[in-house]
């Protein structure tokens, strides 16, 4: 029996007097309009940062990987910090598209076109950071698996730098179908009532050809749901393959069994805030205060805490062990890190991802639009440090003090990473202005059990006895 | 490629839509498809279609993943080259589920997604006949199939007794063909 009622506890997750044409006009409304002249100064300051980007890292090529900051001791510096940074932030988007719609949560629906977007972008980013660490990026693919002139010399399958190749390409891939397959019934609504040529060919062309058929409904929610089920895994392992990285070498402080669910706590927590930094711009920018409302940021907020706590867990059982493990290495690291030369990067990690988080405990700083926009921009630094500290202050004093130095990177690393901020928000604008940035379908979907409008009609059932709206609903089955 | 006649109606709500399906079925006219803005769950129960096997499917392409990955890495490493790393053994099974899995995902995500397309007969380039322009925005069209056994009249009438708000008789091709949405209808050239 499908009982379609809602509990009124429950906030309405679209607000307003909205009908099915209204979903589709609010939400198509930024694509068929001329972007205001935010878009157009966000939009080429971000092609300003790509092409700056694009100059730091045909740099460090033509004149090679000496003109970055790393050296023998620390052989990892911002690249890989940057890389685990900008994968950590995709997490959220699949989390929220998948993990969420197998946990029913209805919530979801109006944030998860924008998270995975994100995901997809946040990946392309991270992509950027290995490749052009090989140094020698021309020779970049013989990390494949091909039958090569070199007597078929295999690359290395227990490595797991090269389990990272296979888990990101897969990450990205499986993403993009997922976003996309969902994309296409959105993208036919906006062809159908394209009036310029322009948008009618385009939309044609990228909607596949969909009509909204019940058959093609059904396959589609088929593909929906076991999609997510291949994602959630998949999220889990990506993050945990990167975290084995470190944790499979004996460095102090990277080998330990915490770090797989550590990094996965640590991707959400930074996705989540990413996620709250853009849509609270996207939303206000775009007037859509009633998809994505307070409710969804509290939503996440509450997941930011969570993860957060998790993450501070994680940070003092790594102190702890350090202590109980009695082996002076990782002892030492662990002091080096909290009083060594690298002091500031520990504790700008510990208030930023431990303590502040914390503050989202209370509601109205949970439903504070402008606090939450502060606190995602400190947790995505604090969150920049975590990784920042993990590499770097575990390298830098190694087993042989002749070899101890400082690490500090040089214009064309901050170049290179200004850039992946220049490419990430470049893709995001274009998102926003060419692609529905709210799921069209998905709204309708679950707009007559939790629009406001039909939540309030709702109250005459409210009224009724248990017994008899039981019997209702049995009744009009039978009929 | 085969073009047809059909009486359509158009109904405003999906709680109008599902008695309508029914009595539809009931009167024995022949219902060629409904077309919805959004998943409307049950609807296809109540149009009598059967479950789809598409994650059967991919459950298929899962397995031909994790059969690729293992017997690829164990030839490669047991056979083709083989080399030691860090003491593991040739066959080094828990170093090679990481891909394992990886390709397993891989293979059923995007042999779901091909399946997906093909038996929706969807792919970039193609076009298909639209009953309403508002069937993808906030109308759901119901097509009911005209032949020798039935006046046109009668089934529209029919069909506005059922709630609809808005219907009509058109002629349509049943199948996609290639075109441009942005030109007017080409499948009667192409199908000519």
């Amino acid at each position: 029996m499908h009982l379609k009622y809602e509990s009124f506890v429950r906030e309405p997750l679209v607000d307003g007097d909205k009908t099915y044409h209204q979903v589709t006009e609010d939400i198509v409304r930024p694509i068929e309009q001329k972007p205001g002249r935010m878009w157009y100064i966000g939009f080429y300051f971000s092609v300003l940062l790509l092409l700056f980007g694009v100059f730091s890292v045909t740099w460090a090529v033509y004149w090679g990987l000496g003109t970055w900051g790393v050296n023998r001791t620390v052989g990892w510096g911002w690249d890989i910090t940057n890389f685990v940074w900008w994968v950590g932030i995709g997490h959220a988007g699949t989390l929220i598209s998948a993990i969420l719609l197998l946990f029913r949560q209805g919530w979801r629906t109006g944030v998860n076109r924008a998270a995975e977007a994100m995901t997809i972008f946040a990946v392309m980013c991270a992509g950027q950071f290995p490749i052009f660490h090989m140094g020698r990026v021309w020779d970049g693919f013989f990390v494949l698996p091909y039958p090569n002139s070199r007597g078929a010399l295999w690359p290395n399958f227990d490595s797991p730098l090269l389990w990272d190749v296979f888990a990101i390409s897969t990450y990205f891939t499986v993403s993009l179908l997922f976003w996309y397959s969902g994309l296409i019934p959105d993208f036919a609504t906006v062809r159908d009532r394209a009036k310029t040529k322009f948008r009618k060919f385009m939309y044609g062309f990228a909607s596949f050809g969909w009509t909204g058929a019940a058959k093609s409904w059904q396959r589609h929610e088929a593909l929906s749901l076991v999609l997510a089920g291949l994602a959630t895994p998949l999220v889990l392992s990506v993050h945990t393959i990167v975290s084995f990285d470190f944790a499979t070498s004996v460095i102090p402080g990277w080998h330990t069994t915490i770090f797989p669910p550590y990094f996965v706590a640590g991707a959400i927590f930074s996705g989540f805030a990413m996620v709250q930094s853009l849509l609270i711009i996207c939303r206000r920018i775009m007037g859509l205060e009633e998809y994505i409302t307070v409710g969804h940021l509290e939503a996440m907020n509450k997941v930011i805490v969570l993860t957060g706590s998790i993450v501070g867990v994680a940070y003092l059982t790594e102190l702890f062990m350090a202590w109980y493990s009695q082996v002076v290495y990782e002892q030492a690291a662990f002091q080096w890190r909290i009083a060594g030369p690298y002091w500031w990067s520990y504790w700008a990690m510990m208030t930023c991802n431990v303590v502040s988080p914390q503050l989202f405990w209370f509601k109205k700083l949970r439903r504070n639009i402008p606090f939450t926009f502060i606190m995602s921009i400190v947790v995505n630094i604090g969150m920049w440090f975590e990784r920042f500290v993990i590499i770097v202050t575990s390298l830098y004093r190694d087993y042989l003090p002749g070899s101890w130095t400082y690490y500090s990177p040089t214009w064309p690393e901050i170049g290179f990473y200004l850039g992946t901020f220049g490419l990430f928000f470049t893709c995001f604008f274009l998102f926003a202005k060419y692609f529905p940035v709210i799921a069209i379908a998905e709204i309708k979907f679950v707009l007559k059990t939790s629009g406001e409008n039909y939540k309030n009609k709702m109250d005459k059932i409210d009224a009724k006895s248990t017994e008899e709206f039981i019997h209702e609903q049995a009744e009009a089955h039978h009929h | 490629m085969a073009i047809k006649k059909f009486a359509v109606a158009c109904y405003d709500d999906e709680e109008v839509l599902f008695p309508a399906v029914k009595k539809v079925r009931h009167s024995g006219y022949k219902m060629h498809d409904v077309y919805t803005p959004f998943p409307v769950h049950g609807l296809d129960q109540a149009m009598g279609l059967k479950e789809t096997d598409l994650h059967v499917v991919g459950f298929i392409y899962g397995l031909a993943g994790t059969a690729t990955a293992l017997g690829f890495m164990g030839w490669i490493f047991t056979s083709d080259w083989p080399m030691v790393f860090g003491g593991k053994p040739h066959f080094a099974l828990p170093a090679f589920i990481p891909i394992t899995f990886e390709l397993t995902v891989l293979f059923s995500a995007v042999g779901m997604v091909l399946t997906f397309c093909y038996l929706n007969q969807i792919m970039p380039g193609v076009k298909k006949h639209l009953f309403h322009p508002r069937q993808t925005d906030d109308l759901f069209v119901m097509a009911v199939e005209l032949n020798d056994q039935v006046t046109e009249q009668e089934v529209v009438d029919f069909l506005k007794t059922t709630g609809a708000v808005e219907t009509s008789v058109q002629n349509a091709e049943t199948e996609w063909w290639y075109g441009r949405w942005d030109k007017e209808e080409d499948y009667q050239l192409a199908g000519s």
